[in-house]
């Protein structure tokens, strides 16, 4: 009765001999190295790069374990840190500002495991050292500025069609359109429902004035909001790319949130200087007719921004343009006297507005103003000297090389749509994520071997039986992290403790109730069979309600939580398999075979 | 090697008059720590900045004090943090400072005085964060017992999950009392720690639960007491034994898994205590209270019998 058919001893055998080749990896351990990603899409890493990145190493003197071109980048493997810094320096110095040169860590496994895609489990940032923001998107500032923009595009839009109207202004979120009389109502109705369907019109009559009201759409409104966050991702992805992350995490979470995550990351001070200027950018107009003193109140229609010295100036409310019509930037020089100067391309609908902006206001001062945190300070203020078609802007003046370059990088990286604010920050230097390991392994280690001692000498043979299903459901659970390349955090270190201290449950279980029939008087065989029977029901119950738990924590957890909340589900499903197939394969195989079998050792 | 070599089953349920006073005790108490010095709220859920970092030298602490106050941060918590060369360093939430900024603000300050000052972990939680948080926390807790209620339900009897879920809800209250008491701090992995226990000593009333119904099944004609003591008698050896590995893991996270893991793992040592006393001494006082009965399993063949008669 106590006998398994052969294809179950081969089922075990094969689900052990893959997690064993999916465990190994962990074993090698990771080398330095250095990648190379190109930056635009129009570059390809391809075997002409791989080929400059060999001969850049060459001729530098460095000796690289392996250089390898895998999916859209090149990766090359060093012996130690110092080689990869140099090589970092050097490809840097080689390839220019087109591509990101990355620091990173590769397994060292060997080839043949690599290609089962069997890979080492993926360290959380607590664990290999790194950053992680999550940023919160100010939707209301995305909303205010897309009715700014749109009460000067209405302003436009009638005076291009010469319809009289008397004024535009904002209460809340509604936009109020003045006329003169109902026939130019009419027809400026007429006109705004064609270009503005995001509004919803109504017309009003109050104190003798034709008012037309124009209400942002609900599914506009929600539209406005998802592309700014859409915008900000792509923002922001630009921005980390200049700080050189090899494997960063961007993402959305939630309907406001992104997370941004740099693992590896040393230099933190300058990820969050980077990261941190979760700035907007807006072009208006200086206004200079009216003069208002340091502590005086801004007119009607305008606000007072300082500039980088120090210096206010009046600037008009209504937005030109936004950042995100800025297409590329560029730092560079002056062609007439060679000055540093920043080189701006817009794009369709940019270059247009910046066209009429510019050839009204002549000889007037625009400004281009960076909004951080609800502050807004004034990057430059030039003199629009000539109509400027055809969306090529070029400013200069009064900069140094180093200014150009970081108000380049500001623009180019498309200011972000909506402001962020850095609301959560977990940042863990990468000595801390060594010892978080060693921590983690030590105590799994000790625990282990406590339990295993403990085990061998109170269940004697059925104890060490035992302990061989723990080790295995160890081997699977490290095996299908690996696969799953599901996150490994310092709490899901510790959910792996805790799941083996959990696991050994189940086999104390079966060993009580064999103990407990062979007490009853049956014969061991017997009760060999009828301890694992009865042990199954109760085993099943007791995983599902730890499972239940497990599922709560990883809907409702989040980052290290869901960490721990996934080691926690998956030791559970392979400690149902070890503690029940494994330890029953396992004893069938030491018992099942004697016919007479008059004693176990049990203790 | 046997510890547990009980020839006759132990009368708990006649203890249960004194039981119940004694969980009644712990419980009034936790709820009364609770309620008098609350729970010492990590950054985690109150907002706020924790910066650690590592001195090459022990670390003077009154002079780390004295160096952040004289950079505009008099209230800054400052304590040792595992070894004497580590600092940690406690910032509650400010309305004009990022947090973002504060952590690069204190860091230099403190590499003015001593270049050896090696920043080991920053974390900033805004305000925002730290009420999602809590509101997830108190969502899971909510879904783990519903969960938990709903599946006894299913696989025993109402009667099961409801007394269950009484004793687990129990000790989760001593286990927050606890925290409550000596003033640790409760942040999001002793959260995660108060969950996990919450399913893993739901294990430990299947266990009895299990015997309990095939008790019913098999000794016809005892007493109900009869039945729940024998299913507790029996079930003893593998309790004890059980808790006893896992505590064996987790005392090791206790004292090897450096401070991050030492209040994860001290919930689940509290937890693991009162789960044992929880699951025999409370959720069988509350099932035999709740009237379990025989009928209770053993339903359809009663109707058919009534159908057979003439």
């Amino acid at each position: 009765m106590n006998r398994y058919p052969l294809w179950k001893y081969l089922l075990i055998l094969a689900v052990l001999l893959a997690g064993l080749i999916y465990t190994l990896p962990n074993f090698f351990g990771e080398s330095p190295a250095v990648q190379v990603l190109p930056l635009r899409s129009s570059l390809k890493a391809d075997t002409v790069l791989l080929g400059r990145v060999e001969v850049a190493l060459k001729a530098a003197g460095l000796n690289a374990e392996m250089i390898e071109l895998e999916g859209t980048s090149i990766k090359a493997r060093f012996a130690d840190t110092d080689l990869q810094l140099k090589a970092k320096d050097v490809l840097k110095a080689q390839l220019g500002e087109d591509y990101v040169v990355a620091l990173n860590l590769l397994p060292r496994s060997p080839q043949w495991l690599t290609s089962l895609h069997a890979l080492p489990m993926y360290l959380g940032l607590d664990l290999r050292g790194g950053v992680h923001f999550l940023l919160q998107v100010d939707m209301k500032a995305a909303l205010d500025k897309a009715l700014e923009a749109a009460t000067g595009d209405i302003r436009m839009a009638l005076r291009e069609e010469n319809i009289a109207y008397s004024g535009v202004s904002r209460e809340g979120n509604i936009l109020l359109v003045k006329f003169r009389d109902a026939a130019a109502r009419s027809k400026g109705e007429e006109q705004l429902k064609q270009r503005f369907a995001d509004y919803a019109l109504t017309g009003k009559e109050e104190g003798g004035e034709f008012l037309l009201q124009a209400k942002l759409k609900p599914e506009a409104e929600h539209r406005i909001e998802e592309s700014a966050v859409q915008q900000n991702l792509l923002t922001l992805r630009n921005r980390v790319n200049e700080l050189g992350v090899a494997e960063p995490v961007i993402q959305q979470q939630g309907a406001d949130r992104v997370v941004v995550q740099l693992p590896g990351v040393q230099d933190t001070a300058r990820a969050k200087d980077i990261l941190g200027r979760t700035a907007t950018l807006e072009v208006r107009m200086v206004d200079d007719e009216h003069q208002v003193g340091a502590g005086g109140v801004a007119p009607f229609g305008t606000e007072m921004f300082k500039d980088r010295e120090g210096n206010t100036l009046l600037v008009k409310k209504q937005v030109i343009l936004t950042g995100e019509r800025i297409n590329d930037a560029q730092p560079g020089f002056d062609n007439r006297n060679n000055e540093a100067a920043v080189h701006i391309n817009l794009d369709g609908i940019g270059a247009r507005k910046f066209k009429d902006a510019t050839r009204e206001n002549v000889n007037k001062r625009m400004a281009i103003i960076l909004f951080e945190k609800g502050r807004g300070e004034i990057v430059t203020a030039p003199v629009i000297r000539e109509e400027i078609g055809g969306g090529r802007v070029q400013i200069s003046g009064k900069m140094t090389t180093e200014e150009a370059q970081d108000t380049a990088l500001l623009l180019r990286a498309g200011a972000l749509a909506a402001p962020m604010e850095i609301v959560e920050e977990r940042t863990v230097g990468p000595s801390l994520g060594a010892d978080n390991i060693a921590r983690g392994f030590n105590s799994t280690k000790i625990g282990f071997m406590l339990i295993a001692v403990f085990m061998v000498a109170y269940y004697m043979m059925f104890g060490t039986i035992s302990v061989l299903a723990l080790a295995a459901n160890l081997l699977l659970l490290i095996a299908l992290l690996s696969m799953l390349q599901a996150t490994l955090t310092l709490p899901g270190m510790a959910g792996i403790a805790l799941t083996l201290g959990m696991a050994i449950d189940s086999n104390v279980l079966i060993n009580e109730r064999i103990r407990e029939e062979l007490r009853n008087g049956i014969t061991p065989q017997a009760a060999i069979h009828a301890g694992y029977e009865n042990a199954f029901a109760t085993i099943i119950d007791s995983n599902i309600t730890n499972l239940i738990a497990g599922i709560a924590l990883f809907l409702f957890g989040s980052g290290p939580i869901k960490g721990f909340a996934v080691v926690l589900c998956l030791g559970i499903l392979t400690s149902m398999f070890s503690s029940v197939l494994v330890s029953r394969a396992i004893v069938n195989l030491v018992y099942g075979r004697r016919a007479r079998l008059t004693n176990v050792s049990i203790g | 090697m046997e510890f547990f070599r009980i020839k006759r089953d132990i009368p708990f349920m006649s203890y249960g008059r004194y039981t119940t006073a004694i969980s009644l005790v712990t419980f009034l108490l936790a709820v009364f720590f609770l309620a008098t010095k609350g729970l010492s709220f990590g950054v985690d859920f109150t907002g706020g900045t924790v910066i650690e970092v590592h001195y090459a030298q022990p670390a003077d602490l009154a002079q780390v004090r004295e160096q952040l106050g004289a950079a505009g941060l008099p209230d800054a918590q400052v304590q040792n943090f595992g070894s004497s060369h580590d600092v940690l360093i406690q910032i509650p939430l400010k309305k004009n400072i990022a947090g973002a900024k504060l952590s690069e603000q204190v860091v230099s300050a403190l590499h003015q005085h001593d270049a050896s000052v090696e920043m080991r972990r920053v974390e900033f939680v805004g305000p925002q964060v730290g009420r999602d948080l809590i509101n997830n926390g108190a969502m899971a807790l909510l879904l783990v017992s519903l969960g938990i209620v709903g599946y006894l339900w299913i696989r025993f009897e109402w009667k099961f999950g409801l007394s269950a879920i009484i004793a687990n809800l129990h000790d989760v209250v001593i286990i927050l009392g606890f925290f409550a008491f000596f003033q640790w701090e409760f942040s999001l992995s002793v959260l995660a720690a108060v969950l996990a226990v919450l399913g893993y000593s739901v294990n430990e009333s299947v266990v009895v639960f299990d015997r309990i119904r095939e008790n019913f099944r098999k000794m016809r004609g005892a007493e109900v007491t009869e039945i729940i003591d024998n299913a507790i008698t029996r079930t003893m050896s593998r309790t004890i034994i059980t808790h006893g590995c896992t505590q064996m893991m987790v005392g090791a996270m206790l004292f090897l898994g450096g401070e991050t893991l030492h209040y994860f793992a001290m919930a689940l040592t509290i937890g693991i205590m009162f789960s044992i006393y929880s699951s025999v001494l409370v959720a069988s006082p509350i099932l035999l209270w709740l009237g379990v009965s025989r009928e209770d399993f053993i339903k359809p063949e009663k109707v058919e019998s009534e159908e057979v008669l003439p």
